[in-house]
């Protein structure tokens, strides 16, 4: 799924200011121009969680690349997101093997389960909602990723007993 | 040092750490350990053993056993009983699906007997986060020989006598891509390693960089050499976070053995390999599209020639091969030319690496020589269908590939043939579908996924692939007319013919080789309004004929509440009020419940 637009703006002073200070560090080790740009990228979603206007703009200025530049770079890879994320990633693969072993399925009850479509965050922040390409452990299809953790051979009847355990987390 | 009698090999591949490979390492050692056996019996994590359906794998050395399917619980008896008391825990032994015996070695398993490993030679084998159990098996040996008693013309020459043909898709010839980087003289060369593996259902390149990422970075170095090059880039998916780990590893290890870095075995050449990580994007696969994206833009693909070969990274001289190609290389350099033609055909030398899944027995990797046919891949190595059921196709090369029918199954593969029956080589991903899958709707998820992973620079592709999926989606709902399946092969031949790159000139081969083999298929869902198999929920009609004996199993998973009937009785779906989901069919124990 192509990233979405930014539903809403946020104010820089609402971001984490230790926040900047980590990507300020961590530009400091690199070189200042485009073809850091994706790795910049990377590391401030890791630190921010997404990627909104405000922080595009200020890895640009960093760089010294445009904000088109940037936004372009952003909205181009499936990786990079503008929209704030749950706490955890519900990430259900949707490459061939799994699709040909009825991860549709699967998909369906974790719609259903969350109330939220592909892309979606649940409503307590917990959860967002993904399909992600192939994750390479087809040996298990289908395959549904919760943040680093995989789970293999997923039916629509441990769609519930995922999500449980992780709302008992919390 | 302790003398070691005995090595337990763990898979510590995505796969297997996944089912938990990781604790089974740790009770392992803990149970030896409780057992005073920790100091002669070592546990290894080794890179992935290719069986991955039968995961996690643990196997004995010397003893050469192979137990699958191991839980943290039956490491205790695994201690306890083999390496105690020498008796082998029977019940971890792989089933045969075929001739249902257990088999102990995994050479007598036919899913290895025929299998001929040369990319995957040391995945199982070796420990991947240690560089000495790589040089302990010829690892660098490879290179030295390069740098210290060949030329680098000597090296091309080489490769070039050995045909060895790049294993990303396109099978460009490797010596005559090396050849031309080397004839273009520059201040400035790169060699770029594309481990941006985006065919859904592939894992070759992930597994071989998890289980032997050394065997790369030995091949750039040759590359390097070769070219004239002194910079390597491995071009990674972010997806794959245990293959990036390893790699960084790998290239520490390496500079530290001096096998990387300045003066390398002391001579004048020196090479060094940096990561790049992607950020998800299929038409990076592409090498313009992966140079740009390494470059910090978006990754759309630009017109060539100018050949990477020419002008590439920065304008320079730049080679990009797949990981599974540079794989190869080492082996060839030590065994030779001559060895490498004597496996394969006529056209295509050596193996190739197939990620074999869907609806399988034995899902994972199998490498076997150029010129297996399909039938022993499926039946021989993969074991058959899942229960028992009939083939129907077999999706090679991907979202660029095509279907073959069981009358192709006979065919030896290689690039050529499999070109010739409307498929193509690809990555290697081989998705085994069954009489349950149906086509039309295999057709459009691939559309789904080509247009979603188009990147728009050039008209055909984003537009005439979104015009296709319309279509496909139409004819999924029952909405389908007469004239679609013209317009279908219209768009198809004007989208081959008119884009910019190879996701564009393939992204139409699903589709047409689909209609060419299954037209019954496209003509059911337009004229009668049917999907033969049920997949196609607008056309999916469940209903319930006489083998009902009114258990109310079904009443009971319906999400809609749509089933009536009393106990014992024969029950009905409201037609009107059902949504297709197929619950009562899967819950259904007498084959009560009918699919369309």
């Amino acid at each position: 799924m192509k990233p979405e637009a930014q539903k809403e703006t946020i104010s820089v002073a609402n971001l984490p200011q230790e926040g900047f200070l980590e990507l300020d560090q961590y530009i400091e080790t690199t070189a200042k121009d485009e073809s850091v740009l994706i790795h910049v990228l990377h590391k401030a979603q890791s630190i921010f969680g997404y990627l909104p206007r405000e922080v595009q703009l200020y890895v640009g200025r960093k760089l010294n690349v445009s904000g088109a530049k940037v936004f372009g770079v952003v909205s181009f890879y499936s990786y990079f997101t503008t929209n704030p994320v749950g706490k955890h990633k519900i990430n259900v693969c949707t490459g061939t093997a799994c699709y040909v072993r009825g991860v549709e399925k699967v998909f369906d009850k974790f719609k259903e389960l969350l109330a939220v479509e592909n892309g979606g965050t649940t409503e307590d922040k917990i959860f967002t909602l993904k399909d992600v390409r192939c994750v390479g452990a087809c040996g298990l299809a289908p395959v549904v990723m919760v943040d680093d953790k995989v789970f293999g051979h997923v039916k629509p009847e441990d769609v519930e007993k995922i999500i449980q355990q992780y709302r008992e987390a919390e | 040092m302790n003398k070691v009698r005995s090595h337990i090999m763990v898979c510590g591949g995505t796969g297997c750490i996944a089912s938990e490979s990781d604790v089974i390492i740790k009770n392992l050692n803990d149970a030896l350990k409780k057992q005073g056996y920790d100091e002669e019996i070592d546990v290894i994590k080794t890179g992935c053993f290719g069986f991955c359906g039968q995961g996690p794998i643990v196997k004995v050395h010397p003893d050469n056993v192979f137990y699958v399917k191991v839980k943290p619980d039956d490491c205790d008896e695994i201690v306890a009983e083999h390496i105690v008391k020498g008796r082998v825990v029977e019940r971890l032994l792989f089933d045969e699906p075929i001739t249902e015996e257990k088999v102990k070695e995994h050479s007598r398993m036919n899913f290895y007997k025929k299998q001929y490993r040369i990319a995957l030679r040391n995945c199982g084998l070796i420990n991947p986060e240690d560089i000495t159990e790589y040089i302990a098996f010829q690892g660098y040996e490879a290179l030295g020989k390069a740098l210290t008693d060949m030329k680098p013309q000597d090296v091309i020459q080489l490769l070039t006598d050995s045909n060895l043909r790049g294993r990303g898709g396109g099978g460009f010839p490797l010596g005559r891509k090396w050849g031309m980087a080397a004839n273009n003289a520059s201040d400035k060369k790169y060699i770029i390693c594309n481990a941006d593996e985006g065919d859904p259902g592939a894992f070759m390149d992930r597994s071989i960089l998890e289980g032997d990422p050394h065997s790369v970075l030995e091949a750039m170095a040759i590359g390097g050499y070769a070219i004239g090059a002194d910079e390597g880039i491995i071009y990674i998916r972010a997806e794959y976070p245990l293959a990036i780990k390893r790699l960084e590893i790998a290239i520490k290890q390496a500079q530290e053995y001096g096998l990387l870095g300045d003066n390398i075995f002391g001579t004048d050449f020196s090479f060094n390999v940096r990561l790049k990580l992607g950020a998800g994007a299929f038409v990076c696969g592409e090498e313009t599209a992966l140079i740009h994206s390494v470059e910090g833009s978006r990754g759309e693909p630009s017109i060539k020639p100018p050949y990477p070969a020419a002008e590439g990274l920065n304008g320079k001289p730049t080679i990009v091969n797949n990981v599974e190609t540079y794989a190869n290389v080492p082996a060839i350099m030590l065994k030779g030319a001559e060895w490498f033609n004597s496996i394969g055909t006529a056209t295509s030398k050596g193996t190739k690496v197939f990620a074999l899944a869907g609806n399988v027995n034995n899902v994972g990797l199998v490498e076997v020589p150029m010129g297996t046919t399909l039938r022993e891949i499926i039946y021989d190595i993969g074991g058959g269908i899942v229960g028992g059921k009939a083939f129907k196709a077999v999706q090679t090369g991907g979202p660029s590939g095509g279907v073959i029918t069981v009358a192709d199954l006979d065919t030896p593969i290689d690039y050529e043939s499999l070109k010739g029956i409307g498929s193509m080589m690809g990555s290697g991903g081989m998705i085994v579908m069954d009489e349950t899958d149906c086509m039309v709707n295999i057709a459009k998820f691939y559309l789904e996924f080509t247009q979603d992973e188009s990147c728009g620079k050039c008209t055909p592709c984003r537009i005439g692939t979104k015009r296709m999926y319309e279509i496909l989606d139409r004819i999924c709902s029952g909405e389908g007319e007469a004239e679609d399946l013209h317009k279908l092969r219209e768009l198809g031949e004007m989208i081959k013919g008119s884009s910019l790159c190879g996701l564009g000139q393939t992204a139409p081969n699903p589709v047409l080789s689909t209609m060419e083999y299954f037209m019954n298929e496209y003509e059911a869902h337009i004229f009668d309004k049917k999907c033969l198999t049920g997949t196609c929920k607008a056309l999916a009609k469940y209903s319930i004929n006489d083998n009902c004996i009114g258990c109310t199993a079904c009443v009971k998973v319906c999400p809609t509440k749509c089933i009536t009937g009393k106990v014992k009785e024969k029950h009905v779906i409201d037609q009107d009020a059902c949504i297709a989901c197929g619950a009562c069919y899967d819950v259904c124990k007498f084959n009560a419940v009918v699919k369309p």
